[in-house]
């Protein structure tokens, strides 16, 4: 298992991507379908050499070959072996190769379940995934490669960075990368359409739960992030607008505005260009993520260690593939609106407008986090942009989302009732000013807490009024077919996350104290009483741990235990100790003591009631579990069977021709 | 037409990334360009190192304009900035004030004697308090004020021959020549 | 212990989260629990010069210490936030600033979201009265489009 046989692997899989990225294009524009039969086996083999190079890293960290730079640079003999797993996607090039995995999975799973689509379509859809992972595997390998040996090999490593050493952020970057490379197939499928000529409303239908499953998996990744950035750093925040945690966020709304776009083509058969545009920057935005995080080109939390070869090759790239993408939509999307006619007052208007809002409010991050780059180029000065700007504009753009997302169910396709969409603003606009009021005793006055409430019982109520309306009109069996349940699920989502945010961000205590031994200090009604710091260790750190016993009405509700640990080389990292609830957290940070020499003495702590914040994540787990479910409607499946009944034709005719 | 505007915007876009890798392979990301340059410096009144019980203050340095150097025993640039300061800052024609920064006056005392005082006077700001006042976010830095006490020049990061001949030597002389 | 967090910020490049993740936490003699939330508030808005990627708040940096202390006795001075900004801005620019000031160079970054709400809601009322238009005088063109609909996959639900 030598390193050199990893990288043989990469180019193999480099030369098998060319293949694939050119042979079944040069075979659906010349209608040879023997370079079309190419796609498959070499998707197939490509994802086996990419395994196999990633098998190899994984096995050189198991087995401590500092002989490899990158595992010397990212681990040591100390480190566990889950952590030395996950180094392998710790740093740039490992992570890289993670890419290009998961990239590989993704056109397996597209070559497997695309039998059904048209030949020369399935062809040009996995020849343009191919053109992906040529560009990714030339990066790889010409500006990263993550099998270079160190020689002398030295005797131990370095470190996974210590941030990195933590459950949640382990499978933090595979679970993102899921979902910024599945946005690739439905670029794919657009790309495959445009250069087909005839954009067919039948492709927005095999490309939609794709998108859905990308879209959940990155949004589980984004809560994954945030989690983590909760439970480890330590500040109790849970996101900072970085313009890494930012690069996520962009696919993430362009992925939403997509979602609904592509339900728009598919079953009214409008808006064609603007599903292929939208399914165009989603995965380009995927791509600009990447180029922001690796090319160092703005200052950032995450950011890997630039290198500014790096940044032109991906510029190069994402100049190739995205510029590539949209002078091809210039050149060939649909110039005649189709679709069937609709009213001002319809679902499309509505969709229409919560596409927009997503978009702008997209437009607005991206603005938002390369504003410093044009203060740079503009000499307008060194300029920061953060969360005061973001966190302004981004509510004020969302506002209207969460006003439409009650009517959004009860819209019809075409032309929509007022009187139905009066009734449901009036029933939930009863309830959310029941609860605001209610909330109102509860919450100190606290505006933001009460918009908080009446938002998301606002949205709530439509969509439960809209469970209630389908199980009393529709037969069992039919009454939430997987599509409906993905998109309630979602709406739910969105409430339940707006009521996290708000309460918990308007109705947080956070109280900085210095504390001795025996002493307590009450934060909202809780009392956290100081039981001293004693030193432990683990695997391959020490750490300092206090004790925080926590009382309420004189009874203990638990012991906390935060750290603050020592990695190797001194590198330091707090573990913040959570006792987490459906209504509250208790949160306790550790920080200095008072008198370096005594640790044994008094402390600075940070302690944290942080009410609903739960809710942030829950409605975030909501809102992928909403996409993994209508990823999974029968009729996405039920309609490949269908289209397959035209192809059998085909291919027993052809078969005839060769007998 | 209207169809061509996703990519003139993205074109643009890639002209800016393409600034911005330029831009970062000669600029240090850290460099937040002063707003005192032009302005009063501010007032100060801070001890010698080497005598606590005198003080320096901004008016007693009036009428001949000085480098002040910002440094600490602690600071790993400014160990590589040192022997600049040992040869070409001789030779610059105003005065060296070394800025003792947030440092043990004995560290000080000590990384000067081993390596040599290249200060015509060193002044200590221990709590590092005045420092904000001058804006100084990381050492070593140095500002060039006048014989009327106004910052006309600042540098951030070590001075090296080049950043002394291409930017500071004129920026002396230009001092110089208003006020001989 | 400055020396050793430049070496870390050189080793972190990853990730600077790690440099922070010591935690800020320094328990400082507030009046009383609004002015710490105010405290708090106000440092978040402000950046870090030190950790460029860290606010005020969080940041670890020696220099972040010295200003959320100056920030503190500041705000005893009885200062307003609007003050105790101005007083950073005079010293460390604009760039200590999370929501850069209304001025002409910031139009952009201020105004741009609002001209692509309002182009793109151009771009939707363009949209909707048009396709009324086809729906009120274009009956044939209806007809067209509806065979797509016949489909009985398609059938079923209008929802």
């Amino acid at each position: 298992m030598t390193p050199e046989l990893g990288q043989l692997a990469l180019v193999l899989a480099f030369l098998l991507a060319i293949a694939q990225g050119v042979l079944p294009l040069v075979g659906a524009w010349r209608g040879n379908r023997a370079l079309m039969a190419v796609a498959r086996p070499a998707a197939a083999g490509q994802a086996v050499f990419v395994a196999m190079a990633f098998g190899i890293l994984v096995y050189a960290f198991l087995h401590f070959d500092f002989s490899v730079q990158y595992v010397a640079d990212n681990s040591n003999l100390a480190l566990p072996w889950y952590y030395r797993i996950a180094a392998v996607w710790g740093a740039h090039e490992g992570s890289l190769l993670l890419w290009i995995l998961i990239l590989n999975l993704w056109t397996v799973a597209l070559a497997a379940l695309s039998h059904r689509l048209p030949e020369a379509f399935a062809a040009r859809v996995i020849g343009v995934m191919g053109l992906i992972a040529i560009g990714f595997l030339a990066f790889i390998l010409f500006t990263s490669d993550p099998f270079v040996r160190l020689l002398p090999m030295p005797a131990d490593g370095g470190d996974l960075n210590p941030v990195l050493q933590d459950p949640g952020m382990t499978f933090h970057p595979p679970v993102l990368y899921m979902g910024y490379v599945g946005f690739s197939v439905a670029f794919a499928f657009s790309i495959a359409a445009l250069l087909g000529g005839e954009v067919e409303q039948a492709w927005v239908r095999w490309a939609r739960p794709w998108t859905n499953a990308a879209w959940g998996f990155l949004t589980l990744g984004i809560v994954a992030g945030s989690w983590w950035a909760y439970a480890e750093l330590g500040w109790g925040g849970w996101w900072f607008w970085d313009p890494v945690e930012n690069a996520s966020f962009m696919p993430w709304l362009v992925g939403a505005a997509l979602i609904h776009a592509q339900a728009i083509t598919e079953k009214r058969g409008g808006l064609r260009a603007w599903t292929l545009l939208l399914s165009i920057f989603a995965f380009s935005l995927s791509l600009l993520g990447t180029f922001l995080v690796r090319s160092g080109v703005l200052t950032s939390v995450h950011a890997f260690a630039s290198d500014p070869r790096r940044g032109v090759f991906i510029l190069i790239f994402l100049t190739i593939v995205v510029g590539g993408s949209l002078l091809l939509y210039a050149l060939r999307a649909p110039k005649v609106a189709g679709g069937k006619p609709f009213n001002v007052v319809s679902r499309e208007t509505a969709l229409l407008i919560g596409n927009l809002l997503l978009a702008t409010a997209s437009a607005m991050v991206l603005l938002g986090t390369l504003f410093p780059l044009i203060g740079d180029a503009l000499h307008l000065g060194r300029i920061s942009v953060g969360p005061p700007y973001f966190g302004l504009l981004f509510p004020l753009l969302m506002a209207p989302v969460v006003a439409l997302l009650p009517f959004g169910p009860f819209l019809h396709w075409g032309k929509a009732e007022g009187g139905v969409l009066k009734q449901v603003a009036l029933r939930a606009g009863v309830a959310a000013a029941a609860c605001a009021i209610v909330a109102a005793f509860f919450v100190q006055g606290q505006l933001r807490a009460i918009v908080g409430v009446a938002s998301a019982v606002w949205i709530a109520t439509g969509v439960l009024l809209y469970a209630l309306k389908r199980w009393r009109e529709v037969p069992s069996g039919r009454r939430y077919p997987a599509e409906m349940a993905g998109m309630l699920l979602a709406h739910l989502g969105v409430g339940v996350f707006v009521i996290g945010v708000l309460l918990s961000e308007s109705l947080s205590v956070t109280h900085d104290v210095r504390l001795a031994p025996g002493q307590t200090e009450s934060v909202a009604g809780y009392d956290f009483r100081f039981d001293g710091v004693h030193r432990t260790v683990g695997p391959n750190w020490h750490a300092d741990q206090g004790v925080v016993t926590m009382l309420r009405d004189g009874a203990t509700v638990t012991t906390m235990r935060p750290q603050k640990r020592t990695y190797s080389h001194e590198q330091i990292q707090t573990e913040s100790a959570v006792d987490a609830g459906v209504f509250r957290d208790l949160y306790v940070a550790l920080g200095e003591p008072m008198d370096a020499n005594n640790i044994e003495g008094a402390w600075a702590l940070r302690l944290y009631y942080k009410p609903f914040i739960r809710w942030i994540w829950g409605g975030g787990l909501l809102m992928m579990l909403g996409g993994f479910v209508c990823a999974g409607d029968r009729r996405f499946r039920i309609k490949r069977i269908a289209a397959e009944a035209a192809m059998p034709v085909a291919t027993v005719s052809a078969r005839e021709s060769a007998a | 037409m209207k169809r061509f505007v996703p990519l003139i915007v993205f074109m643009t876009l890639v002209g800016l990334f393409g600034f911005g890798i330029w831009w970062n392979t000669w600029h240090d990301a850290r460099y937040v360009p002063s707003p005192l340059i032009d302005k009063p410096a501010p007032d100060f009144a801070l001890p010698k190192l080497d005598a606590p019980d005198q003080t320096v203050t901004k008016a007693s340095l009036l009428g001949k304009p000085y480098l002040l150097n910002v440094f600490g025993s602690w600071c790993v640039a400014c160990a590589e900035e040192h022997p600049v300061l040992m040869t070409d800052g001789r030779q610059l024609g105003v005065a060296v004030v070394g800025y003792d920064y947030k440092d043990a006056p004995d560290d000080a005392k000590a990384w000067l004697h081993d390596r040599g005082n290249p200060y015509d006077l060193v002044i200590a700001d221990q709590p590092g308090r005045t420092a904000i006042d001058f804006g100084v976010y990381g050492a070593p830095e140095s500002f060039l004020i006048d014989a009327k006490g106004v910052i006309r020049y600042k540098h951030i990061g070590p001075l090296t021959p080049e950043v002394i001949a291409q930017e500071l030597q004129p920026a002396i002389a230009a001092v110089k020549r208003e006020a001989p | 212990m400055k020396s050793r967090a430049l070496l870390l910020a050189a080793l972190l490049a990853f990730a600077g989260h790690a440099l922070a993740a010591t935690g800020a936490i320094e328990p400082l003699p507030f009046k009383d629990h609004a002015q710490e939330v105010r405290f708090q508030n106000l440092t978040r808005q402000l950046r870090c010069m030190v950790c460029q990627n860290e606010d005020l708040a969080d940041s670890n940096a020696d220099l972040a210490r010295d200003l959320r202390l100056e920030v503190f006795q500041l705000m005893q001075q009885g200062k307003t936030d609007a003050q105790i900004k101005q007083y950073l801005v005079d010293r460390y620019s604009d760039f200590v600033l999370y929501d850069p000031p209304l001025q002409p160079g910031t139009w952009l970054l201020w105004f741009g979201p609002l001209a692509i709400l309002l182009a793109g809601g151009l771009v939707v009322v363009v949209t909707v009265r048009r396709r009324r238009v086809v729906a009120g005088t274009n009956e044939r063109n209806m007809a067209n489009t509806e065979r797509a609909g016949t489909d009985p996959a398609d059938a079923g639900d209008d929802w």
